[in-house]
């Protein structure tokens, strides 16, 4: 049983904010496979093409028979508990502010021994599954978790250090009159965010949904406006320090390819989609970076939702997908420039929502719940990278498998 | 094939630099200190040295090669040897083989490393790729962590208690206030063991050595070599060395020796009873209890009840880390692989003054090394025997 995360206290402004600090950063070319497993949520190991042994540590060779041919693949996380110990002492300036650590040795039965951070429910001789997460340095890390845990399992103070969960947290949708909006407050306030604050451009503007939000507890409307560098500065100025959760809404789409589309609506795409986000970067990234050691409601996570076109376009939106594509890779640089604070960056590729502009497409497409649900797992999972939907799901696949066969397929013309 | 034995080889001038807890000095002034002393001895010059055999993890961005042209020494033979714990001994096998086939006359086996404060901290971070990305992420807890997981295993397998690896701390303390270059200089009670702190459960505070500068020693050379210059010697019985050794045990209770120790003795020509006193690799106490096991002082499993029923004192039945081993008088890096094999050669040659075991003949040194990832990789062990003079 883990004690539950107390509501964390008000701020006292008269002490100093906790610096962040990471765990040690540094790996191996081969172990960043780790993390690259972790950011999806999965659990992998390097396999032996040619032997099929499983290795660990990350190897450039197997262990068993010499082969270089290493290959990550999903793996049994079914485990069992070896030793246990507490580290009361640590000369790492992570952990010592973290002290006692509990790490153990657990026997996979995919059969590698692997040192591990121990969930405290789990203890020497029990079954675990072990699970890859990414620690506060993004790096994979190995996390033996309880076969059946308890209700606050998540409140484990390794498991939260590794997760962006909304409990207790203070959450800023960008954009209120997204259709993912009231799906998102309503799933974040029943993961236990005590405050929801959702941006609202041109609020002279009537709009459908929103006295229902406006109704909702712990839910507050605020001016915000991504396109106007200075709407994002006010806002920022105001509610930077407390936003401990970031996720993105706001986005412009219109149909339309490159030959025969609208500059203008090209123009808009990228006005809200990539500079809006960088707007909102250096408006309310600084100080969530400044924030990510501050106690049990510590600025956490930046969600970005993007199209599953930012890795390869839909003809008939050309013009939105450079959008998305541009905006992904505004991404990955806030994920460089966040990472010495350990601040996620958590992209959520979705395929065509169920909305106005994807109205004619036929199905799959994704319900605004579902999306606001992948929202919430990601973040109480801790990912960086997730899809959300069976066509981005296919896509992201299929794109980390083989990029270039992907834009192929796209371009049509197979059969 | 049966090995050939090392007839005609010998150790001499057994050299300890008294350590010092946190030093400016580096790894060089460490080892030239060492080399020094024990050159001065053998009334060597330091541009005669014939072969140079270097164990440090302090030396970067040098290696030997460096330190020849540093300290002005032109070897015909140079050897580095990387092994951590186990370098004394691994030292001893190249450098005997080599003086045996003729390519060198005369080698100086030195370990040395500095400490500035701090650098204990920057020494694990580079330490091992496997650490780097499998131990220190979790925890940071260093060695301490590692073995913390090997002892509660042990305890958990076999029910040794913190009583009984405390008696074997207890023991080494009684020993080293008689060794004048011990860092630890008051007594240990066993109730103390017992109070002291949990560092990473269930290693406490005296399960633990302290980290510090200093540098260890000695010759290697030819039998008549040493009787022309007047050096008291020991002579090599047997020697093993294994790396990586049962690499499918889940998780380490037992080392490397368990594959080779038949072997030593069939070399020495004789068991475990004929054994006058033992060195350990005692980065900690458990690890002492295991090489009782795999050394073949007592079945596996047995070590706790081994440590029950002897004196590990120097007057005792059982004399063990003479000196004090690491645990009291403290590890100075790689010199640390050496302080058992330095203290040993004293002791078998009559020169270990406040530490000498009466009657001491033969010696076992055993040496461990190198916690890659989750265990101990490198095992050696040698026994030696004195000459009288």
């Amino acid at each position: 049983m883990t004690n539950p995360l107390p509501v964390p206290a008000p701020k006292d402004p008269q002490k100093r904010t906790v610096v962040p600090t990471l765990p040690p950063v540094k790996r191996s070319r081969a172990a960043l496979g780790l993390g690259i497993a972790a950011a999806r949520g999965q659990f992998a190991l390097q396999h032996c093409v040619d032997c099929g042994a499983v290795q660990y540590p990350p190897r450039d060779a197997c262990c068993k028979c010499l082969s270089v041919a290493l290959e990550w693949r999903l793996t049994d996380p079914a485990a069992q508990v070896l030793a246990q110990t507490t580290i009361r002492v640590s000369p790492d300036p992570y952990f010592r502010e973290r002290l006692p650590w509990r790490m153990g040795s657990v026997q996979l039965a995919a059969g590698p021994v692997v040192v591990c951070h121990l969930h405290g429910e789990v203890a020497r001789g029990d079954g675990v599954r072990m699970a890859l997460k990414l620690d506060k340095a993004g790096q994979g890390v190995m996390v033996a978790l309880p076969l059946k845990g308890s209700e606050t399992m998540q409140d484990d103070p390794t498991l939260r250090a590794m997760s962006c969960d909304p409990k207790h947290r203070r959450v800023l949708i960008t954009d209120a009159r997204s259709p993912l909006a009231q799906p998102l407050a309503e799933a974040l306030q029943r993961a236990g965010a005590t405050a929801i604050f959702l941006g609202e451009a041109e609020s002279w503007r009537r709009w459908e949904g929103r006295e229902a939000l406006a109704a909702m507890e712990n839910v507050v409307l605020m001016p915000l406006d991504v396109t106007d560098t200075a709407s994002v500065a006010r806002l920022a100025a105001e509610i930077g320090g407390k936003v401990d959760i970031l996720i993105n809404t706001a986005q412009f789409i219109r149909p339309g390819g490159v030959v025969a589309g609208d500059t203008v609506f090209a123009r808009d795409g990228l006005e809200t989609n990539v500079l809006g986000l960088m707007r909102l970067a250096q408006g309310f990234g600084p100080a969530m970076c400044a924030r990510t050691a501050d106690g049990a409601n510590a600025a956490v996570a930046w969600v970005n939702i993007l199209s599953v076109q930012a890795l390869a376009p839909d003809m008939g939106f050309g013009g939105f997908a450079a959008s998305q594509a541009a905006a992904r890779s505004v991404a990955q640089t806030m994920r460089g420039e966040f990472s010495a604070s350990g601040l996620r960056v958590m992209n959520v590729y979705t395929g065509p929502v169920d909305d106005a502009w994807h109205q004619p497409l036929p199905p799959p497409k994704v319900s605004p719940k579902a999306l606001a649900r992948t929202v919430i797992d990601g973040l109480v999972d801790g990912l960086e990278e997730v899809a959300c939907g069976d066509i981005a799901t296919d896509a992201l696949d299929r794109w980390l498998s083989d990029p270039a066969l992907l834009e192929r397929e796209t371009r049509g013309g197979h059969s | 094939m049966k090995r050939q034995g090392y007839d005609g080889v010998v150790l001499a001038v057994p050299v300890s630099v008294p350590y010092i807890r946190y030093s400016n000095e580096t790894a060089h002034w460490w080892i030239a200190c060492a080399l020094r002393a024990m050159l001065e001895q053998a009334d060597i010059a330091p541009r005669d040295l014939d072969g140079f055999s270097v164990s440090s993890f302090s030396l970067f961005p040098d290696t030997p090669v460096g330190l020849t042209q540093h300290l002005g020494l032109c070897p015909r033979w140079l050897d580095t040897v990387p092994t951590g714990g186990a370098s004394g001994v691994i030292a001893l096998r190249r450098a005997a083989r080599a003086v045996q086939a003729g390519d060198v006359d005369v080698v100086a086996c030195v370990a040395g490393d500095a400490n500035r404060i701090d650098s204990f901290r920057t020494l694990l971070t580079g330490f091992s790729r496997f650490s780097m990305d499998a131990t220190f992420p979790y925890g940071f807890g260093g060695p301490n962590a590692s073995f913390a997981l090997l002892m509660d295993a042990y305890m958990a397998e076999y029910g040794a208690t913190r009583e009984d690896f405390g008696k074997i701390a207890v023991a080494q303390r009684a020993n080293a206030l008689l060794y004048p270059d011990a860092l630890m200089k008051t007594p240990l009670t066993l109730s103390q063991y017992m109070d002291a702190r949990m560092i990473a459960d269930p290693i406490s505070l005296f399960d633990c050595v302290m980290p510090c500068a200093g540098a260890e020693a000695f010759l290697v050379m030819r039998e008549e070599e040493a009787k022309q210059r007047a050096l008291p010697f020991a002579r090599i019985s047997g020697t093993i060395e294994r790396h990586n050794a049962f690499a499918d045990d889940p998780i380490q209770l037992r080392g490397g020796w368990v594959m080779d120790i038949d072997e030593l003795y069939s070399m020495a020509g004789h068991g475990p009873e004929a054994i006058d006193l033992l060195q350990t690799y005692d980065d900690y106490p458990v690890i002492s209890m295991m090489q009782f096991e795999d050394l073949g002082f007592c079945a596996k499993g047995e070590g706790a009840g081994f440590v029950r029923d002897h004196d590990l004192t120097i007057s005792g039945d059982f004399p063990h880390n003479t000196s004090g081993g690491q645990l009291s008088v403290g590890q100075a890096g790689a010199a640390g692989g050496y302080l058992g094999l330095v203290e040993a050669i004293r002791q078998v040659t009559g020169q270990a003054g406040g530490t000498q075991v009466a009657d001491a003949r033969r010696a076992m040194v055993s040496g461990f090394g190198m916690i890659n990832y989750d265990r101990g990789v490198c095992s050696a062990a040698a026994i030696i025997e004195g000459s009288g003079r």
